[in-house]
């Protein structure tokens, strides 16, 4: 069986899943990935944990290989009449709302929009500036009763841009930060399918990422790997972006460097990607990568991480931008790097003095 | 139901399922102003079997005339909607797929980033994005972000977008519960009024409709429309603002402009014109008279294409009647489907009962 990554991709970015309610997206990836698996559990806080079986004897090593499935997004805070204030899940520019559709996940799914009022009912500091998002609302088309029935203060809303194919083999839509990483993982269980691994291997779609890295410490808890290896989401080169914090879509993932990645790990994957002639980049962290591996490192008695990524143009908007073959690659190059993991690396591993 | 409701409200045309299949063809069509051929091509469709005359004059506006075989002498009435909307231009190519552009209309660009549009004939899409929440400062997130900063981005690979080329705001047609939620209500509702009048006409009246051009950037397809007929009087058929929502800080909402769900909105005035009186008096006798909900825009900014209309030529007698939208000139507005049919009524009922009477008595 193949997988058609865009079409799935393109799945992943309809389905919801904020941080902390990630039920319909990883129902959605149990699907997919249980075909690939030995097997298939759900974690304490959320997260999606499937097992290859490594070839080596028991007791064998195992490493886990982690994208965050959840999805920024917003909670109703408030019901005036039939409009809804709303809070962030997840960080949000107040600039990027105001026109965004969105699903209202009531007792129903409620198509909305959110909006700006007019300049005579806001604030004057707020009339030629940033609206704030204390003064959006989200107008459900509905009248205030209707609204009242289907609505409660702490419902989930999620956007609803659809997913759009755009020139270059790029795909448009919300929550590509990170499904666009599970679609990577995906296409690394696939490339596995005919490659035997000593390792065991974790597959993980971890939870809350976007607000605690809940999912992702708790699931190195649990699984309790020798090494992990994380992969989310970068700075694509875009315009307004500062070129020295972003990476070129289509020129290949990025290999992370820094305090939160154990340098044996990175030259371990900069020498593969470089006789694989796998194109890369290395992205400097200089404090912290903003990834569930700020989490797993420090899980237990440490965790050696490293950190791979996708460029992707617009994040946290519902215009991200990803390029197919970005993708595809980051997951072959995982996939190589575990089918070559001998069982004894760990013994290997050691730090350059 | 509410109690106050008539059991039979009067409704001489009906708004049903193909109104709104009719009206989401409209809002989904592409036509910024100065490149109007999508819709025009869809209001040519529409009328060619049921006018008596239609032709597409100099500037773009369709122009068409529908005869009543009422009593002589009738008025003729020019009944206006502009096929126009708010939108971008391409202004420069930056290679890669990336483009400057320039806003076409009166658009607030706070509502721009993060937005998907449809560029040119093809509908191309592309996004205009944003940089990440993660590179912004917080102080900066209190400015908004200027239109030279702002690019549209339809991927890094070969496409027919050119600079020149139109874009729009690329929302999908949505009916929901009473409502509907498109871009280009502004004026697809008008739009769609003057066809269902074109295709049902009131019989006392000649129908002189213009589909007018241009109208988002200073009523111009109006101006010379209003020329060539050289009607009796005129009404503009629009959506206007309905800034009913609550105040920042809970006072009273006396900004309003119009309330959605109190149905067409007439105009005494506006920036750009001092309504005909004998006309708001006598669509305000209308809809009492039959029971159709209205409601009077507040007096203030704005306009529509009434105000070129009446300084045309020696004077036209004008007035503006309007459907109440939420979000005008933005990715998406929302307007209640009963408003849109209590519109189409009561412009039924007042040009049905109009007679040379009610322009004899001085203005």
């Amino acid at each position: 069986m193949t997988i058609d990554l865009q079409t799935f991709l393109k799945k992943m970015i309809s389905a919801s899943g904020l941080s902390g309610h990630e039920a319909p997206i990883r129902e959605l990836i149990q699907q997919t990935w249980s075909p690939l698996v030995d097997e298939v559990k759900v974690g304490g806080l959320g997260s999606l944990h499937a097992l290859r079986r490594g070839t080596a004897p028991e007791p064998r090593p195992s490493l886990v290989l982690a994208a965050h499935m959840d999805a920024i997004g917003m909670l109703v805070t408030g019901i005036q009449n039939e409009f809804l204030r709303f809070t962030k899940v997840g960080g949000l520019d107040p600039r990027i709302l105001p026109g965004q559709i969105v699903t209202v996940h009531g007792r129903q799914d409620l198509p909305g929009m959110i909006v700006q009022p007019s300049k005579g009912l806001l604030p004057a500091s707020e009339r030629e500036n940033t609206v704030s998002m204390a003064h959006l609302f989200i107008d459900t088309g509905l009248l205030p009763r209707e609204v009242a029935r289907k609505v409660r203060v702490g419902d989930l809303v999620s956007f609803a841009q659809p997913p759009i194919e755009t020139a270059g083999e790029t795909l448009v839509g919300h929550s590509l930060d990170n499904r666009a990483s599970v679609a990577a993982v995906t296409h690394f269980l696939e490339e596995l399918q005919n490659r035997p691994h000593a390792w065991d291997v974790w597959a993980v779609a971890s939870s809350q990422e976007e607000e605690t890295l809940g999912g992702a410490i708790t699931s190195a808890f649990q699984l309790q790997p020798s090494l992990a290896i994380v992969i989310d989401v970068t700075f694509g080169s875009s315009p307004g972006s500062p070129g020295h914090k972003t990476f070129p879509l289509g020129k290949g993932p990025t290999l992370g460097w820094g305090p939160n990645i154990h340098p044996y790990l990175f030259k371990a994957f900069k020498e593969l990607a470089e006789r694989l002639e796998i194109p890369f980049n290395v992205e400097v962290m200089p404090h912290r990568s903003g990834t569930d591996a700020m989490g797993i490192q420090v899980a237990r008695e440490g965790i050696p991480c490293m950190v791979i990524g996708i460029p992707l143009r617009y994040m946290h908007t519902p215009v991200e931008m990803v390029k197919l073959k970005d993708i595809t690659r980051a997951g072959r190059l995982i996939a190589e790097f575990v089918a070559g993991l001998p069982v004894d690396f760990m013994e290997k591993m050691s730090w350059d003095e | 139901m509410s109690m106050d409701k008539p059991m039979n409200p009067y409704r001489p045309i009906r708004i049903g399922a193909a109104q709104i299949r009719l009206l989401e063809r409209l809002c989904n069509a592409c036509a910024v102003s100065g490149d109007e051929g999508e819709v025009r091509k869809i209001v040519l469709d529409e009328i060619r079997p049921v006018v008596d005359e239609v032709k597409v004059d100099a500037l773009g506006n369709v122009l068409a005339v529908r005869r009543s075989s009422g009593q002589i002498p009738r008025l003729g009435v020019m009944l206006d909607a502009h096929m126009d909307e708010v939108g971008f231009m391409i202004t420069h190519d930056e290679s890669d797929g990336i483009f400057r552009f320039d806003t076409v209309g009166g658009i607030d660009i706070r509502q721009l980033a993060g937005k998907p549009v449809w560029i040119g004939r093809d509908h191309i899409p592309g996004v205009i994005g944003a940089k990440p929440f993660h590179l912004t400062e917080v102080k900066e997130m209190e400015s908004p972000i200027s239109l030279e900063t702002l690019r549209i981005d339809v991927g890094p690979g070969s496409t027919k977008v050119k600079t020149g080329d139109r874009a729009a705001f690329a929302t999908s047609f949505l009916r929901v519960g009473p409502s509907l939620r498109a871009k280009a209500l502004d004026d697809r509702l008008g739009v769609a009024i003057l066809i269902e009048l074109l295709k049902n006409p009131p019989p006392s009246v000649d129908l002189l409709a213009a589909f007018s051009v241009q109208e988002e950037i200073g009523a111009r397809g109006a101006r010379v429309a209003a020329f060539a007929f050289d009607p009796d009087l005129a009404v503009a058929v629009d959506s206007t603002p309905a800034n009913d929502l609550p105040s920042w800080d809970d006072s009273e909402n006396v900004a309003y402009n119009t309330h959605l769900g109190a149905g067409p909105a007439l105009y005494v005035a506006d920036a750009g014109t001092l309504s005909d009186p004998r006309l708001i008096r006598h669509f305000m006798q209308t809809a009492e008279a039959l029971e159709i909900p209205y409601q009077l825009r507040q007096p203030g900014s704005g306009g529509t294409d009434a105000g070129a209309i009446h300084r045309q030529r020696a004077g036209i007698p004008s007035l503006s009647i309007s459907v109440p939208g939420r979000y005008p000139h933005t990715a998406a507005s929302i307007t209640r489907v009963e408003d849109w049919q209590n519109t189409l009524s009561l412009l039924y009922a007042g040009l049905d009962r109009l007679t040379p009477a009610v322009l004899a008595e001085e203005r």
